[in-house]
């Protein structure tokens, strides 16, 4: 076919294009992956017992805030990193200063607990298993974000990749957080951190694979 | 467009005046002609080019095909206005000026592709359509607040670069300091034939797929016609439309 006929074709019939199609696409994956995520998670592994204790307890919604923020500041980079031509540069902060201020508070709190009492504070009871919960859980939240990633149109397809997987294990962080009964800063600062790098890495490794387009 | 191939000095000395322009700061661009360069160390061809006189900046050839922009930026900014007021329009479903669009677009991608592949040449129509099928299928993504050079650029250095990268020519193009209003920089009319033909791969498409964009995009149906033709619904025959392009994008990904 020539070009010329091609682009007849491209042009015939075309209707107006739907403004919001991104919001509503993000929109819908976050719904229903986080939503799958969280069931998985009432599946696998209950919510804890003391949870209506919990959720009078400030420090539980700062558990809470960790994932939350990263979330939200995932998303808006990866609602950049969907659309062709749109630079992340600086924005890459806004998800790096929360986990910053996580490992600041993490140390401090280090420092001030005597040395005995350092090594459970850091590796908690449950070391062994939370990041590949976290990473498990992020399962449903990944498809559905694949998929919405998928209606774009990513340039950058390693960046995207590592976006969504981190989006993912914040959600997945987020339905973990009402079952593990970890309440030192330090083993979030570690363990959870480390539990939402891995669905990240595989993206970006899965990226080029899973993007392209 | 052929300054290259006519231009009677040779590659080497070429390359060595560009060199000897980028060093001495008259342009910060680096040149395109990496095959070329790649064949002889960079410092070698400094330490020759440093007694060479710098050409004067107005030297035609050699500023025509990468060191300048062929027109002037207001003139390239005059196209950035027009070229994305057709597409707003298009976005809002005017076919006439998404077709003007696509084929204004298409003139300069064609130039643009063919100064950096032109030992492929003979892909050039190839690429330009399936670059013309990408921007057709990420139209949705564009924000009016952003400037359309720097989003058509990154879809056709995505189309590009993943065009290489299956060819392992990932060393043919390299464009370190490139500025995207270079999209804009010239224009070429004349189209090559397209190795590939798009109209057999959409023959091969599913017939949910196939006939909706066979009624609509080939005849000229509407919607509406094509869902009393086809039995399928007005919905189906439009998503039939987007998921078959789609899949034509794919289909084209797989033979390269």
């Amino acid at each position: 076919m020539k070009t010329d006929a091609f682009i007849s074709l491209l042009s015939a019939g075309i209707k107006p294009i739907d403004r919001h199609l991104q919001r509503k696409v993000f929109t819908r994956a976050i719904v229903l992956g986080g939503a799958g995520s969280l069931l998985l998670m009432l599946m696998l592994f209950g919510v804890r017992a003391d949870i209506h204790l919990m959720l009078m307890t400030p420090l539980f919604w700062l558990k809470m805030a960790l994932p939350l923020v990263l979330a939200a500041t995932s998303l808006l980079l990866l609602t950049r990193a969907s659309r062709p031509g749109v630079a992340i540069g600086s924005y890459w902060l806004a998800p790096a200063l929360p986990v910053l201020v996580l490992w600041l508070a993490a140390l401090v709190i280090l420092l001030a607990t005597p040395q005995m009492e350092r090594y459970p504070l850091i590796m908690g009871v449950t070391w062994k298993q939370c990041p590949f919960n976290i990473a498990l859980l992020s399962i449903p939240a990944c498809v559905a974000l694949v998929w919405a990633v998928r209606q774009l149109a990513p340039t950058r397809l390693r960046t995207a990749g590592l976006l969504t997987g981190l989006l993912a294990s914040s959600l997945a962080t987020m339905a973990y957080c009402l079952h593990c009964p970890e309440m030192g800063v330090p083993f979030w600062a570690l363990w959870y951190v480390l539990g939402m790098l891995i669905p990240a890495a595989l993206g970006w490794l899965l990226g080029p694979l899973l993007l392209r387009w | 467009m052929h300054t290259l191939d006519l231009y009677p000095v040779p590659a080497s000395n070429l390359s060595l005046m560009k060199i000897a322009q980028s060093w001495s700061g008259i342009h910060g661009k680096i040149c395109y002609d990496a095959a070329v360069l790649a064949s002889t160390s960079v410092r070698s061809l400094l330490a020759h080019s440093m007694p060479v006189s710098v050409p004067p900046q107005s030297a035609p050839p050699i500023s025509r095909r990468s060191m300048m922009p062929a027109i002037p930026k207001p003139a390239m900014q005059a196209v950035e206005a027009q070229l994305k007021g057709l597409l707003l329009r298009g976005l809002e479903g005017d076919e006439t000026a998404y077709r003007a669009f696509l084929d204004a677009l298409s003139t300069r991608l064609r130039a643009y592709i063919r100064k950096r592949l032109f030992h492929l040449h003979d892909e050039v129509e190839d690429i330009v359509q399936e670059t013309l099928l990408a921007v057709h299928n990420a139209r949705h993504t564009y924000r009016a607040d952003q400037p359309l050079t720097a989003w058509l650029y990154a879809i056709a250095r995505y189309k590009l670069m993943d065009f290489l990268r299956v060819r392992s020519r990932h060393d043919a193009f390299n464009e370190p300091l490139e500025d995207h209003h270079e999209l804009f920089a010239s224009v070429d009319e004349e189209q090559s034939s397209a190795k590939r033909d798009v109209g057999v791969l959409l023959e091969q498409l599913p017939d949910k797929q196939r006939l909706p964009i066979q009624h609509v995009k080939l005849e000229g149906l509407s919607v509406a016609q094509t869902a009393q033709l086809t039995g399928l619904s007005e919905s189906a025959v439009k998503i039939g439309i987007h998921r078959g392009l789609k899949s034509l994008a794919a289909k084209i990904r797989l033979l390269t």
